[in-house]
């Protein structure tokens, strides 16, 4: 890789496209300003954020900052119990995210270490299981909440959760890959148990990857829908979504505080993408790629 | 095996006890996802199936279940209102699945092959979208698609008027400002602009791992050949890119027919002007939860599978075997 790029990054026309460079400037242009026409709708919901309903509603429409954040923001409050339901997302994504990361490498690592009897068929079903698309159990789902009694709870959304295919399929993958089976044996003869050898061999190896899956865990729990539109219906238990659509059906719908609300929600995805944009990337691709 | 437990003294009671935990630790470290998969997956599945052959509304509890056989399927294939969410589905499929593809093959391209610099930021920005909350961004959308005060009128208005742009985007001018959320024909429209928007940088990336599995020789070697980049495209990428490509195309269909939080936010929950933007899932949604009718929105659930099923055999049929045979 760094062979090639010294090899051929130099000088007037690319060695390696066979491009000069008026053709590139070009492509660089086209592609620059697809990615500011992608990161617009963000830009323009910071900015509608600081702004009041009556200059959000003007012509043109601001794309400046405004000075009307923190009343859009006490308005946001006044509607809504909003940093319950910021606490309530945080916290069940954040329960989702440690149970996923304990369950699904401890699986991974028996997929990827053991051999046992069944393993395949074992293995076959959670992939299987991958296929099933969730709308299919929506209903029956409501239902076995209703029957637990788990309705406007947060373990309604973080139980179900544990049960990440996705994420049992990754480490799989990811401990196969960089954990030699020798180490297995090593810890046997030291008279470490299985989970021993797992707790105290297998996760410092696995730590990048299981920061991969929990960073990706913790944006699919932030952004679930559905899944609360069904089970939460008191505005105390909302997440973050859900609250934000109430928002929306209201007849004078505040726009400012609607966006303030959104900038909210989007804030912390912006602060993880920004650190791990290439972990992220890359755990998303590696799991629907090999799925 | 046989001949050392005769022969040598029985096993201490520790060393069993260390064979036991050794032979149940990989059961043990599956077991949760099963019996979590157990009772959320599996048992859904089959008793929404068992629901589907029943009228049942759960205000009046469990014991008012009543068997009525198929009629929640024959009521559903003369209901208009499910064959409108049926068409609006694949509508909305189609016209925000096809131009994802069309624009993520050649900047995959242009990315990996085009260009040295900033190739991870770029990207980045293209997939930023896919990870935000789709219920936000659709909240901004609907500011976006405003009639009066919206962005995209807005712009839209800027060209057809502005001197440089007006000989192309002039015939815009007289109908102007669109009314995109309120007016049936722009409804979905303006959906698949938002979804189309939300995932082509997911296929980027989808592509852009495809295009790094192929081997830059081919490339160097039409080089020589004296290829041009538009003819290496069309006849080193494309076909090679092939499996990915059939890979992708697979995702958006099942995830596109299963559009939820996009339309239910643009259409403000209820489908929009005369039920424009409502797609099967939102019309599941709310036969279950406004309507109450339990069976009939797991019939639907079961009808959406079917169709999500036959539309990935059709695609399979007629792009799987090319799609495969040139992945060896």
């Amino acid at each position: 890789m760094r062979l090639r790029a010294s090899t051929s990054g130099r000088g007037g026309t690319d060695a390696r496209t066979g491009r000069n460079p008026v053709l590139s400037i070009v492509l660089y242009v086209v592609l620059i300003a697809l990615a500011l026409l992608t990161l617009f709708p963000f830009y323009w919901m910071f900015v509608l954020a600081t702004h009041s309903q009556g200059t959000i509603f003007s012509a043109p429409p601001p794309m400046w900052f405004g000075e009307f954040l923190e009343r859009n923001y006490t308005a946001l409050l006044g509607r809504l119990p909003f940093l319950r339901n910021i606490w309530n997302s945080f916290y069940i994504a954040l329960m989702a995210t440690v149970a996923t990361m304990f369950f699904a490498s401890l699986a991974g690592f028996a997929f990827a270490m053991y051999e046992f009897r069944f393993k395949r068929v074992l293995f076959g079903v959670l992939i299987g299981s991958l296929m099933i698309p969730p709308l299919l159990g929506i209903i029956p789902y409501y239902l076995i909440i209703q029957y637990l009694g788990w309705l406007n709870t947060p373990r309604a959304l973080w139980v179900p959760a544990m049960a990440s295919a996705f994420g049992i399929f990754l480490m799989r993958q990811y401990i196969a890959s960089s954990m030699p089976r020798d180490l297995l044996d090593a810890g046997r003869i030291d008279g470490a148990s299985e989970f021993r050898i797992y707790w105290n061999i297998a996760v410092p190896i696995i730590r990048p990857g299981l920061a991969t899956l929990g960073m990706l865990t913790f944006i699919g729990q932030w952004n679930n829908f559905l899944g609360p539109l069904v089970v939460l219906n008191q505005r105390e238990s909302y997440t973050i979504p859900v609250a934000l659509r109430t928002l929306q059906g209201q007849i004078q719908t505040d726009w400012g505080a609607v966006l303030t609300g959104t900038a909210l929600a989007v804030l912390p995805l912006l602060i993880i993408f920004v650190l791990a944009s290439r972990q992220v990337i890359e755990g998303l691709v590696a799991g629907s790629v090999k799925g | 095996m046989a001949r050392t437990t005769t022969s040598a003294p029985p096993l201490a009671w520790s060393t069993r006890l260390d064979k036991f935990q050794r032979r149940i630790a990989p059961y043990l470290f599956i077991s949760p996802f099963f019996i979590l998969f157990a009772i959320f997956g599996l048992f859904p599945i089959v008793f929404s199936m068992y629901l589907s052959f029943q009228a049942w509304n759960p205000i009046q509890g469990l014991g008012t279940m009543r068997y009525i056989g198929l009629e929640n399927y024959i009521w559903l294939m003369d209901d208009p209102w499910f064959w409108r969410s049926i068409t609006n589905t694949l509508w909305i499929a189609f016209a925000a699945g096809v131009p994802q593809h069309l624009v993520a093959i050649p900047l995959a391209f242009a990315l990996s092959r085009g260009i040295q610099r900033f190739r991870h930021p770029l990207t980045a920005a293209y997939f930023l979208p896919y990870i935000t909350s789709a219920v936000a961004i659709s909240l901004v959308f609907q500011t976006i698609f405003g009639t009066q005060f919206g962005a995209l009128n807005h712009a839209l208005a800027h060209l057809a008027t502005a001197p440089w742009s007006a000989w192309l985007f002039g015939g815009l001018a007289e109908n102007l400002p669109v009314n995109w959320l309120g007016r049936a024909p722009y409804i979905k429209p303006a959906i698949s602009i938002l979804v189309w928007w939300q995932f082509f940088g997911f296929n980027v990336v989808l592509y852009a791992a495809g295009l790094a599995t192929i081997p830059k020789d081919y490339y160097e070697a039409a080089q020589i050949d004296g290829a041009s980049g538009f003819q290496s495209f069309m006849n080193i990428t494309l076909p090679l890119l092939r499996p990915m490509i059939f890979f992708a195309v697979t995702l958006t269909i099942i995830g596109n027919l299963q559009l939820f939080d996009q339309p239910f936010i643009l259409t403000g929950g209820d489908g929009g002007t005369s039920q424009a933007g409502m797609t099967v899932a939102m019309y599941l949604y709310r036969t279950g939860f406004e309507w109450l009718e339990m069976g009939t929105a797991a019939a639907i659930s079961w009808l959406l599978f079917v169709l999500i099923g036959t539309l990935t055999v059709i695609h399979f049929y007629f792009f799987g075997r090319s799609g495969l045979e040139t992945r060896d």
